[in-house]
């Protein structure tokens, strides 16, 4: 048994050196899960990270003639994994990995402690802890487009414009239907804030994972009868939701969903029960625009994508791209201070805080339609925080609405607050910013 | 509100129809051969996947078919490769083999069939059923899906009690459940029979696939169901059909009344482990499950 | 030839009590001691100490927890991330109010109040048996699922139901480090291997085996079926607690309630069941082929250069794993420990066939 022990140990030695890779290689790794219950939301996401690197590669030739090479690690949505994965691929790369997407709430809490001693930086765009915003206390971890709090803020926003006023909201009452874990407990601060001060009924429902079991959520729903229903689900659980309002005959036009629920994955398997739901968007979906035509000639036509190719431009898809987008224009960015070459996590997060996507980027790269502008500042890690409102009509998304932004002035003296609660827990420094360089 | 109790009332029993679906396959294979199933989920879920890709190549009666005698055919290998090398082993060593053979049927059914959400159209009506809207103000919301669900879970009880009752093989079955030992002196073949209850099983794990699937959309989260089945079976039995479609009636009632009325007070949430604590009261009064065969130990 | 009792005399109780009475025995194990203490933390990679190492020994712990209960004792039970669960939200409460205790005290409060939790989910063991007895674990499984989650005193009030731990200093050294995170959890596994071998030698052990084999006939000799099977509930959530401390400090950090999920349980009990049930040594050999053997496969396919989809090689991970589970069950269903066994009394003759 120690023979097999000692033979393992050299085995797993050998098998954990990185391999031999050129020099001029910029290494990003990519947590995905394209299996288990929340594949179907997964798949989509990785597609479009992994073919916006390659289009860089094919098309540009890299960053500033700096080669990617990535490489992907199945975590299915477990913290344990993804752990696990982050591990072994932090090492990989001439410089080692520089920064992360975890896209999961989970992994992302479980990393935000390792990475700072690492110092890898976390892209956790649209998602993650919401202290993160204030980049004086959370320095390695970058909420671009938004939190969790500005989504539940600019929901409510939505839903007051609906209404008529923000007067008009006094005396509804509006349903929270979430997951049952950290990524659905997050906005509730948020949203009994704003309860308390424009005087409308909140009531929560939680919806254990994986989200299979709502006929008693729905059914609660069909009693209360609120005025408009908050939909925070991921994986199966949005598409359930859905089907099962359709059984309760409770109007989708009158529902809500956050970003993350809503995607062709949550709609599609529902049918004829979506067609009226709504959905907050980070982006739009469709794939007219300038970078997909690269996309497609570059990688589809080539037999090189990721993806079926019918899937290239679902809502999910287009923000996977947009995520590869901000991590490569980080490192393009820190590539203007510190040379093209392959560089460190320190670097890339100093390339994430001055991170700023101009118009003429927008439309140089393509994503013309797909992305606003925003600025990244150390002191606020999310850039801007907005989103539309889409509708499903059950072929596809349609807006509803124009860019609504959330507002600062409620969510960031939260953020404030909760981060210095954080610095207090970690024993980190407030003021970060003012001493950086 | 008075009313309303009866809505969750009826919801309930006919979710618990669709559990007990469900568990019948772990009783049928219990029975017959002792080994406690734990990867009828995954045999749904790859029945499911299995008929949910056929469809889309052959028409649906040929679908069924194939699918029908994929599932036989997972059976004869389950029983060469699985069963017959671990005869005579203790309870949790098969036990552990069945949680084998559901990983092995996840990674295998995801590897062949793909991880993506498949719709399956039964061509039954989703839409709620509103009734006595003239008695009883706002009426009474009865899922038109789920009522045909338990119309199907019926029939396939009754074929299934008739099977047992009236055939040979059933005899045969019902034999081999009460004493191996006895049934293999009278010239059963035991392993025939095993392949037989292992067909069945398959089959049945069949037909919930396909409710199941209808109702979710057949992906992954399929296998989880045999989840909320283990309830069932400890409140009813794990040897009784008759005790596995009470035990499910029991468990789906209680589940969705607690949640209703108990969960609001508890802050919600509280559906999946009422059912096991339910199970979990009933037996402490009867520790071999409603209509389970009486545990008799000798010393 | 090699291994050999010939010439080895015991002439006192205590040296025939010991634990490894064999000198060759009590040679390799010195060995491996002082190999895993003083050699492993500085040749390993902290990719090897933190993702591989430090994992196997924790989940070490908790299958020695687990194999008292259902391997000694004979109960199975399937809640068993539930008390890892109960252990690890107790020590980070314990912390978090009392500032300053010892971590090995935190540790074992946290282990006691996992083994008060698993007194009172183990007195159905009382009146069920067999299969009921696990399906009625479950219930322990999805209370602690629902409980952490719900009551915000459990989490501190973190509005997310998250969680993450405070820094590892014990009488002020740090074991942040991987190579002190892989010693801090070294020394507990060497700890509760030796004490969980002692108490199954000893009268504890004979109770719960003789529990285990035949509960009504033991009950009629004198063995109290209330002590016998509470005190190995007891005990057994004591460690698994304790190893749920260990899990969420040392290997998460930062952790929320589906870190202990059902898979979780279902790991622990198939570590117990292909080590080998009632044998401490076949604890390891679970443990080490459960953490080892998925990241093993997952990595094969790269090494080998195979282009395969990171979809596909988790599924074919998938189905090695449940294949090998059922191989190894065929070929040996009393586990891994039966096979060394065998492996070691055919070494007692080598090299001669008889």
């Amino acid at each position: 048994m120690r023979i097999i022990k000692l033979t393992l140990f050299a085995v797993f030695c050998a098998l954990s050196t990185a391999p031999a890779l050129a020099q001029s290689e910029q290494f990003f790794p990519s947590l995905v899960y394209r299996t288990g219950p929340y594949a179907p939301n997964g798949i989509p996401f990785a597609n479009g990270f992994a073919d916006y690197l390659n289009l860089l590669n094919a098309r540009d030739g890299g960053i500033n003639g700096v080669k990617i090479t990535t490489e992907e690690c199945e975590t299915g949505y477990a913290t344990d994994r993804g752990v696990e994965c982050y591990e072994r691929l932090k090492g990989k790369g001439p410089t080692g990995a520089s920064l992360f997407v975890p896209l999961s709430t989970g992994i992302t809490y479980a990393l935000m402690d390792k990475a700072p001693v690492d110092k890898i930086a976390l892209l956790t765009s649209g998602y993650g802890r919401s202290e993160s915003a204030d980049g004086n206390v959370v320095r390695w971890a970058f909420p671009i487009l938004g939190t969790y709090w500005d989504a539940g803020d600019i929901q409510i926003e939505y839903l007051a414009t609906l209404a008529g006023g923000w007067d008009k909201l006094k005396g509804k009452k509006i349903a929270d239907v979430y997951h049952d874990s950290p990524y659905g407990k997050e906005p509730i601060p948020v949203l009994q804030a704003l309860a308390k001060q424009h005087g409308f009924e909140l009531q929560l429902l939680p919806v254990t994972h994986p989200g299979v079991e709502q006929k008693a959520t729905w059914l609660q729903i069909r009693q209360n009868r609120p005025d408009f229903t908050l939909l925070w689900g991921w994986g199966v659980m949005n598409s359930t939701a859905l089907k099962e309002a359709a059984a309760v005959a409770y109007p989708r036009d009158k529902m809500l969903g956050v970003w993350w629920a809503g995607a062709e994955a949550d709609t599609v398997p529902a049918e004829d029960a979506a067609k009226g739901y709504n959905a907050l968007a980070l982006n739009p979906s469709g794939s007219g625009f300038a970078v997909h035509r690269d996309v497609f000639a570059q990688l589809y036509d080539k037999n090189m994508g990721a993806a079926e190719r019918k899937d290239v431009g679902s809502v999910l898809y287009n923000r996977g791209m947009i995520n590869a987008l901000f991590a490569t224009e980080a490192v393009r960015t820190a590539q203007g201070k510190f040379g093209n070459k392959p560089l460190i996590g320190e670097q890339v997060r100093w390339g994430l805080e001055n991170l700023d996507v101009t118009a003429d980027k927008i439309k140089k790269l393509g994503f013309e339609g797909l992305l606003t502008p925003l600025k990244v500042t150390c002191e606020n890690h999310t850039g801007i925080a907005r989103a539309k409102v889409h509708q499903w009509d059950g072929k596809e998304w349609k807006f509803v609405s124009d860019w609504i932004d959330s507002d600062q002035k409620l969510v960031w003296p939260m953020v404030e607050e909760a981060a210095k609660k954080y610095a207090q827990e970690k024993n980190l420094p407030t003021d970060a910013c003012s001493k950086a360089s | 509100m008075d009313f309303f109790i009866l809505e969750v009332l009826i919801g309930g029993l006919l979710t618990g129809v669709l559990y007990a679906l469900v568990a019948l396959g772990f009783v049928l294979i219990f029975k017959a051969s002792a080994v406690f199933n734990f990867a009828q989920g995954s045999m749904c879920l790859f029945a499911a996947l299995a008929l949910v890709r056929l469809i889309e190549v052959m028409p649906v009666p040929l679908a069924l078919l194939c699918a029908a005698a994929i599932m036989v055919g997972l059976a004869f290998a389950i029983e060469r490769l699985v069963l017959r090398p671990l005869v005579n082993q203790e309870a949790i060593i098969l036990f552990m083999a069945t949680i084998g053979i559901t990983f092995f049927l996840d990674g295998f059914g995801q590897s062949l069939f793909g991880s993506e959400v498949y719709t399956l159209d039964l061509g039954i009506p989703k839409d709620p059923l509103i009734l006595f809207e003239g008695l009883i103000p706002g009426g009474i919301l009865v899922n038109e899906f789920d009522l045909w669900a338990a119309v199907a879970a019926g029939l396939l009880v009754a074929v299934l009690a008739v099977f047992f009752q009236r055939t040979r093989i059933g005899r045969a079955l019902r034999a081999v459940a009460d004493d191996h030992q006895a049934a293999l002196s009278v010239g059963i073949p035991l392993r025939h029979i095993w392949v037989i209850v292992w067909s069945v099983a398959g089959l049945v794990a069949l037909v919930a696939g396909i409710i199941w699937g209808s109702k979710l959309g057949v992906q992954f989260s399929i296998a989880l169901v045999a989840l909320k089945a283990l309830p069932v079976l400890m409140l009813g039995g794990l040897t009784s059909v008759p005790g596995a479609i009470v035990g499910g009636l029991i468990v789906g009632a209680g589940e969705k009344l607690s949640e209703v009325f108990l969960g609001p007070f508890l802050g919600g949430g509280i559906e999946n482990w009422f059912a096991y604590v339910l199970a979990l009261l009933f037996l402490l009064v009867r520790p071999q499950g409603l209509f389970g065969e009486r545990i008799i130990e000798r010393v | 030839m090699i291994y050999r009792e010939a010439g080895q005399f015991r002439t006192s109780y205590t040296a025939d009590q010991a634990v490894f009475p064999i000198r060759q025995d009590r040679i390799v194990v010195w060995g491996v001691a002082f190999f895993a203490f003083f050699v492993v933390p500085f040749l390993a990679s902290e990719y090897l100490l933190r993702a591989i190492l430090v994992p196997f020994l924790i989940l070490a712990i908790a299958a020695i927890g687990l194999n008292l209960l259902v391997g000694y004792c004979g109960q199975i039970s399937l809640g068993s991330a539930a008390f890892m669960a109960v252990g690890a939200y107790a020590a980070y409460d314990i912390a978090v109010h009392v500032p300053g205790m010892n971590l090995l005290v935190v540790f074992a409060l946290g282990g006691l109040c996992a083994a008060a939790a698993g007194i009172v989910f183990g007195l159905p063991s009382l009146r069920i048996k067999g299969y009921y007895l696990a399906v009625a674990t479950l219930a322990a499984q999805f209370f602690f699922d629902w409980l952490f989650i719900r009551i915000p005193w459990f989490t501190n009030y973190a509005s997310s139901g998250s969680v993450s731990a405070p820094s590892l200093r014990i009488l002020g050294l740090s074991f942040e480090s991987p190579a002190g995170r892989y010693l801090l959890c070294l020394g507990l596994m060497t700890v509760t291997a030796l004490a969980a071998k002692n108490l199954v030698r000893g009268r504890m052990g004979r109770i719960w085996m003789a529990t285990r084999d035949m509960d009504i006939a033991a009950e009629i000799i004198g063995i109290r079926p209330l002590h016998a099977k509470l005190s190995a509930f007891a005990i057994s959530s004591f460690i698994i607690g304790v190893s749920g401390a260990l899990w969420a400090f040392v290997h998460l950090g930062s952790w929320e309630p589906l870190a202990f999920s059902i898979d979780r349980s279902f790991a622990l009990i198939f570590m117990v069941v292909i080590g080998g049930l009632g044998s401490i040594l076949g604890c390891f050999f679970g443990a080490a082929f459960i953490t080892m053997v998925p990241i093993f496969l997952n990595q094969i396919p790269a090494a080998l250069g195979l282009p395969l989809s990171t979809a596909m090689v988790s599924h074919l991970e998938f189905m090695t794993f449940g294949t090998l589970i059922v191989f190894f069950l065929i070929v040996e269903p009393n586990g891994l420990a039966r096979l060394w066994t065998i492996g070691r009394e055919k070494l007692r003759l080598w090299p001669f066939p008889h």
